[in-house]
């Protein structure tokens, strides 16, 4: 692998010792790092002129936490990554879309967002099936609850499933567009409603982004209280997730145990930072404030308090068989599939594929100690649901370490300017599961492109392959097990 | 069934005893602001440099927060160096003129209660149907969060519910992306009339963070007759239901 270039997790490259490639070896490349254990971590346009348009792929070495860099130029078209390597998919529809480049021979190359000026909102060809009794169920984009839009097709054989097409975009705002030229007073703002119930996750991303460009190097202590951000917005949303999954299942006393200690934690975050989202907590060069000692151990003691009665509203799922009835064998996503696709997060562990990037690449946040990592195995609505679970008791003993130690320094380091002409990719493990920021600077160290990838892009596809040949009254249950985000996709 | 009973006593009772006893809301919550234009030094304008939503300007009585557009990020009060700009704890955000929402001086925003008729309709039984146009799922759950058992907004009769037929108006949270104008305007129209519309966010009442991207409207205004209006970003779950309540003139 001598053409890669190798870097890490917030660790900046100049731009131009990115190797350039020729697209038959960029290929080749790409596909003999797969081959070798390597996975796609980001493939994206970089930069446009008359000549062609820079195409960069990222890939992720998880057992050394490596990343490895290459790019190629091309022109209208180029061979398609996915049929021989299926999680560039979603790269390579986006490519398509925002860039007009043509990957030659991707199978499903359809709109993603629905940018202005393309094709109108909804309009694409939908995957068909025919036959007797077979009929289509269309949902959206408006849904039946208090959630964000999308068009879901199902394609049905009774109440069976054969597939689901998911069509997004109607949440496209213009996000990325609107970092570049950055850093501004609007930036760190705009990462913490990439996606609303990942305010903490995204701005992490952004933050360690801004660090890493300007070689900030944050306080310990700061980088601690960080991490107790993110792991209560796991926990605010996994219990959240956990009270939903009960409430479609019509389990009702877990589901409102659940939603008050979702608020509970949230309250919380509120207590910390002002915000039930943790708006206003990570700002570039740490945390916007110290917080006074008796909130750490009020945090703390709130903390146990919850711990019990999670423990107490979560057992009742478990202990149900009617519950377990519905939650086993349901909306399966296999070992298998989940690799191919490249799927992140609690989806990806829960099909027995061990990877987090707060164990494989901690930056400088979970460096000196993160929860426990564990893995599932069945892949199913119940093996989703109890991964939550697991990772919500590992936060919680993880968060009892730190705010007894959290280390020392001060709040805030001042951040310089971003060094020109630089290229660092930022990884976090959000609740949802692996967010990666990258950030390209230009000559006067303003971002002149900056692309995110929130794991609900990965994901999506992995909850249409998991309905197929399930009962269409099972979706709402292994919608919520994955509980994606429509404005982390759509962007 | 013998363990759910017993998780039910262990769980106890959590509803809120709103609104007979005032909300405990943490020391840091940013709610109503208070501008005291007598501190304010002249010309000085660094909290108008700081507020990433240009939600500030300098009037002749001193300088004014348009609420609409604030997000409540605090950095305009960091920026002065006179503490002339204050977030007070005081959740009652919500108005229902657009004009209400602009703050000088120690501003209490004002909620007109909807029509008489609009009362005796839907005064004690408010039926929406919410619709996110962009919205980062930052208000739609302090809104999914009025439905649990400590906000209970149904103790109110307020619900939401699944089918625009069934609803008695909209809450539209997001800027209203483009790709949403549509399914807006849609969702409004298969309302019977009268109906309600309600603007919770600062996305939804002016674009907020996302005003002037090419990719969104801005807010529900231009769209629609916006009946009341809840800023926030997102606002607390108690600013959305003081807001409900005071059209409903319950409060």
């Amino acid at each position: 692998m001598t053409d890669l270039l190798k870097t890490g997790n917030t660790v900046p490259v100049a731009t131009n010792a990115v190797p350039v490639a020729d697209t038959g070896s960029f290929r080749r490349e790409i596909l003999s790092a797969i081959a070798e254990g390597w996975r796609l971590l980001l493939l994206a346009g970089l930069s446009q002129d008359a000549d062609g348009t820079r195409l960069l792929a990222a890939l992720a070495d998880d057992g050394h936490g490596e990343i490895g860099l290459i790019a190629t130029d091309v022109a209208g078209s180029y061979p398609a990554l996915t049929p021989d390597c299926p999680a560039a998919h979603c790269f390579e529809r986006e490519i398509h879309e925002a860039w007009a480049v043509r990957p030659e021979g991707h199978p499903w190359l359809k709109p993603v967002r629905f940018p202005p000026g393309g094709p109108a909102i909804g309009e694409a060809d939908f995957f068909e099936v025919a036959g007797a009794e077979t009929h289509e169920v269309a949902v959206g984009p408006v849904h039946a609850g208090i959630i964000e839009p999308g068009h879901f097709r199902f394609s049905c054989h009774g109440e069976r499933i054969l597939h689901l097409e998911i069509a997004l975009g109607y949440q496209h705002r213009g996000i990325e567009a609107a970092l570049c030229g950055g850093p501004g007073k609007r930036s760190v703002h705009l990462a913490e409603t990439i996606a609303g119930d990942t305010s903490a996750g995204h701005a992490t991303a952004y933050c360690q982004l801004v660090e890493a460009l300007s070689a900030t190097a944050c306080s310990p202590r700061s980088l601690a209280l960080r991490t107790v951000a993110l792991e209560l917005e796991r926990i605010a949303n996994h219990i959240g997730d956990l009270g939903a999954l009960a409430g479609d299942v019509g389990f009702l006393p877990a589901a409102a145990y659940c939603g008050r200690l979702r608020g509970d934690v949230l309250n919380l975050t509120a207590a910390w930072c002002g915000s039930r989202l943790g708006r206003g907590w990570i700002r570039p060069g740490g945390i916007a404030r110290e917080p006074r000692t008796e909130v750490l151990r009020e945090v703390k003691q709130r903390l146990v308090d919850a711990e019990r009665d999670m423990r107490n509203a979560v057992e009742l799922l478990w202990k149900s068989s009617s519950v377990r009835a519905r939650f086993e064998n349901t909306g399966i996503l296999t070992r298998e599939a989940a690799a191919d696709l490249g799927i992140v997060g609690p989806p990806a562990r829960a099909s027995g594929i061990d990877r987090d990037c707060r164990r494989d690449f901690p930056a400088s946040a979970y460096r000196d100690g993160r929860p426990a990592i564990m893995v599932g195995e069945s892949g199913d609505v119940f093996a989703r649901a109890f991964q939550r679970w697991r990772e919500i008791e590992n936060s919680l003993a993880f968060l009892g370490r730190v705010l007894d130690q959290p280390g020392a320094g001060e709040p805030m380091t001042a951040v310089g300017p971003l060094a020109p002409n630089r290229l660092a990719l930022s990884l976090v493990e959000g609740w949802r599961g692996e967010i990666v920021h990258l950030g390209l600077t230009d000559a006067a160290g303003r971002f002149a492109r900056y692309k995110i990838v929130d794991p609900s892009f990965r994901n999506w596809f992995g909850l249409a392959i998991a309905m197929r040949g399930q009962a269409i009254s099972d979706f709402p249950m292994c919608n919520k097990s994955f509980n994606l985000s429509y404005c982390g996709h759509d962007l | 069934m013998f363990k759910a009973l017993l998780a039910r006593a262990r769980q106890g009772h959590r509803t809120a005893n709103y609104p007979a006893q005032d909300p405990s809301l943490p020391p840091l919550f940013r709610g109503r602001p208070v501008l005291d234009p007598e501190k304010c030094l002249d010309g000085c304008a660094r909290c108008i440099d700081a507020c990433p939503t240009d939600a500030l300007r300098m009037a002749a009585a001193g300088p004014e927060l348009d609420l609409g557009r604030c997000i409540f990020c605090g950095e305009c009060a960091k920026a002065c160096p006179a503490n002339a700009i204050s977030f007070t704890q005081d959740w009652r955000l919500a108005a229902s003129e657009r004009a209400g929402l602009l703050a000088t001086g120690d501003h209490k925003v004002p909620v007109e209660a909807a029509s008489r008729e609009m009362r005796r309709l839907v005064g004690r039984s408010l039926r929406l149907r919410q619709v996110s146009a962009g919205g980062c799922n930052g208000c739609e759950v302090e809104v999914n969060a009025l439905g649990n058992v400590v906000f209970d907004s149904s103790r109110f009769g307020i619900e939401f519910v699944a089918s625009p037929r069934h609803a008695d108006g909209i809450l539209v949270t997001g800027p209203v992306t483009l790709n949403m104008r549509e399914a807006t305007l849609q969702t409004y129209d298969a309302v019977g009339e009268p109906r309600l519309v309600i603007a919770a966010g600062a996305c939804a009442i002016s674009g907020g963070l996302f005003r002037d991207h090419p990719e969104v409207g801005d807010g529900a205004e231009d769209l629609l007759p916006v009946d009341l209006y809840i800023p926030g970003c997102p606002p607390h779950p108690y600013t959305i239901l003081d807001g409900l309540l005071r059209l409903l003139g319950r409060l």
